[in-house]
């Protein structure tokens, strides 16, 4: 079966205006709303697509970490995926453990593609998909804007920082999100009811042979430096005349 | 323990990125250490001559191949994981190039990253910005074993000149895949400053309306030697092309003047200029967020203003 692996992240919502625990010990998280990774909706809707094309015929979502992720993936299979699997996993999730995770499922469920988010926008890693093609041997597309599949190979247009690049893989092969792919679906009622009735598996790290590791302690958050608020000035001539003073212009 | 730092250099037609002299002074800031800098590339000579001149790098390696004519991280990621051995450190920049490549030689060494390194208190622990910059937080790795990193080049100043570096060929015999290949690229060519080093910017958003509403932010940043950006909404709505996106996923910048142009400011715009010396927002709506970090703010009308600022400055 032609089937693409979307991976979903649980985190803060991008709304949220975040805190700092007063110990630094984290942020805080407790009644705060939690959302799917924007970038991960933009992998799942791109999975979609591609089968509503007929060019797979199954869109499985994953995710790691604690039970409550599942609400995230109930969301992933209301939007359209097929079947999710929850790997249950405590703690800090590096981008290496989250790769070697994927890694196992990609041995189980033989994807012809993979696409994650370039990246999370709670810890801003950006890692796990190069981390993930590296492990699997497999071509990466990291940032893309567009995907054109032709048989077994896919051509993906980058944003990168000079412009746009156009790659071309064989498959299976690693894609992650930029945010011009594609703009997500609205998650309609009878569908949040529908979702319910979609297989959800539940995991452990150990049926998946992969043991638990943090590489990197986490020794102190904080708020970061803020900025003095500044002065109004009232028309285009006081603006310059202040600029010129501090000699920026 | 002396400490061992290896940088990835980044550079396009035959010129060396200013990217890799702020990754050099980052390594700098470890006492001490050995600074390495690899130039991967069809061609390296040009390349590896301006990176031995930076100060603080005591050699250069090249790493010469035909295949290495595009950046492809699963071609040069192998390369470079086949010269790690010896480094405590392995430093690229966060830009897109950066990014892309050394996760990939992250997952081939099984070495943690850190990514968007703003400071580095010791070869061991770094502080780096989350949640889009709204936090800050300070990672420790093992005492042993190789870390990789990214570095946040809008945290540090490039590395200045002057050095003399030796410069070394590199020989890697690994087997490097063919199932990655280079098709294209479309880059904009402008005679503007480059937007990460610029030493001014002017942003435009939404309300510019149109790419053709850009035009009197092009001529305004002529007039003032500015680079132009903006917000991910303007580019989004096709206003301005990606490489010009400003922001926690697009490029973090830290120029003496920023100049935010119907921008309202959402957090993760903020990000991406927290760094400027200077910021001053233009905005028809005094309760625009961006007024809350400008250090000049102008309530008015930006079809109306940017035009006569031009005009004051002759």
């Amino acid at each position: 079966m032609q089937r693409i692996l979307v991976g979903i992240k649980r985190v803060v919502d991008y709304n949220v205006r975040i805190r700092v625990k007063p110990d630094g010990s984290g942020v805080v998280t407790d009644g705060v709303k939690m959302s799917v990774n924007p970038f991960d909706e933009i992998a799942l809707e791109e999975a979609l697509r591609i089968k509503e094309r007929g060019a797979a015929q199954e869109v499985v979502v994953a995710t790691v970490g604690p039970a409550d992720t599942q609400q995230q993936l109930r969301t992933a299979l209301a939007m359209g995926a097929d079947r999710a699997l929850h790997v249950q996993a405590e703690g800090v999730v590096e981008p290496l453990m989250a790769a070697r995770v994927l890694l196992k499922l990609i041995e189980r469920e033989q994807p012809f593609l993979v696409i994650l988010g370039k990246q999370a926008i709670d810890d801003d890693n950006g890692q796990t998909g190069q981390v993930l093609a590296a492990l699997w041997n497999r071509p990466q597309a990291t940032y893309a804007s567009k995907i054109e599949l032709n048989g077994n190979t896919a051509r993906v247009t980058r944003e990168v920082d000079s412009g746009l690049e156009t790659l071309e893989i064989d498959l299976p092969a690693v894609i992650t999100t930029d945010l011009r792919l594609n703009v997500p679906r609205y998650v309609k009622l009878p569908d949040i009811m529908k979702a319910k009735k979609k297989p959800l598996d539940t995991l452990s790290l150990s049926a998946l042979g992969v043991e638990p590791r943090q590489q990197l302690k986490l020794v102190r958050f904080e708020p970061p430096p803020q900025r003095q608020k500044g002065v109004k000035v009232k028309d285009a001539a006081e603006l310059v005349e202040a600029l010129k003073k501090k000699g920026l212009l | 323990m002396s400490s061992k730092i290896l940088i990835v250099a980044e550079h396009e037609g035959g010129r060396l990125n200013p990217s890799t002299a702020k990754c050099v002074s980052c390594a700098r800031a470890v006492s001490g250490a050995e600074i390495t800098v690899v130039v991967c590339a069809a061609d390296a000579a040009a390349v590896a001559a301006q990176a031995a001149q930076l100060q603080g790098v005591s050699r250069v390696l090249t790493l010469e191949n035909p295949v290495n004519a595009h950046a492809l991280a699963a071609v040069l990621g192998p390369q470079i994981a086949a010269l790690a051995a010896p480094y405590n450190l392995i430093l690229g920049p966060s830009t897109t190039f950066g990014k892309d490549l050394m996760a990939r030689i992250s997952g081939l060494l099984d070495a943690p990253q850190v990514s968007d390194i703003m400071a580095i208190e010791n070869e061991r622990r770094f502080r780096r910005p989350i949640y889009a910059g709204n936090a800050i937080l300070t990672v420790e790795a093992a005492a042993e074993g190789t870390v990789v990193g990214t570095v946040r080049i809008a945290s540090f100043e490039a590395a200045p000149g002057g050095g003399s570096a030796p410069i070394e060929r590199a020989d890697v015999d690994v087997p490097l895949p063919t199932h990655t290949r280079f098709v294209s690229v479309s880059a904009v060519k402008s005679d503007r400053p480059d937007l990460q080093t610029a030493k001014r910017v002017i942003s435009g958003g939404r309300a510019l309306g149109s790419a053709d509403g850009f035009k009197i932010l092009y001529s305004l940043a002529d007039k003032i030697g500015a680079a132009v950006g903006a917000s991910r909404a303007a580019v989004d709505a096709g206003y301005a092309p990606n490489e010009m996106q400003v922001g926690q996923t697009g490029k973090i910048i830290a120029p003496e003047l920023y100049m935010a142009i119907g921008i309202s400011g959402a957090i993760q715009h903020l990000t991406g200029i927290k760094d400027a010396r200077t910021i001053v927002a233009i905005n028809k709506d005094s309760e625009a967020p961006i007024f809350e970090v400008a250090d000049f703010g102008l309530i008015g009308d930006l079809f109306e203003v940017i035009p006569e600022i031009e005009r004051l400055l002759g």
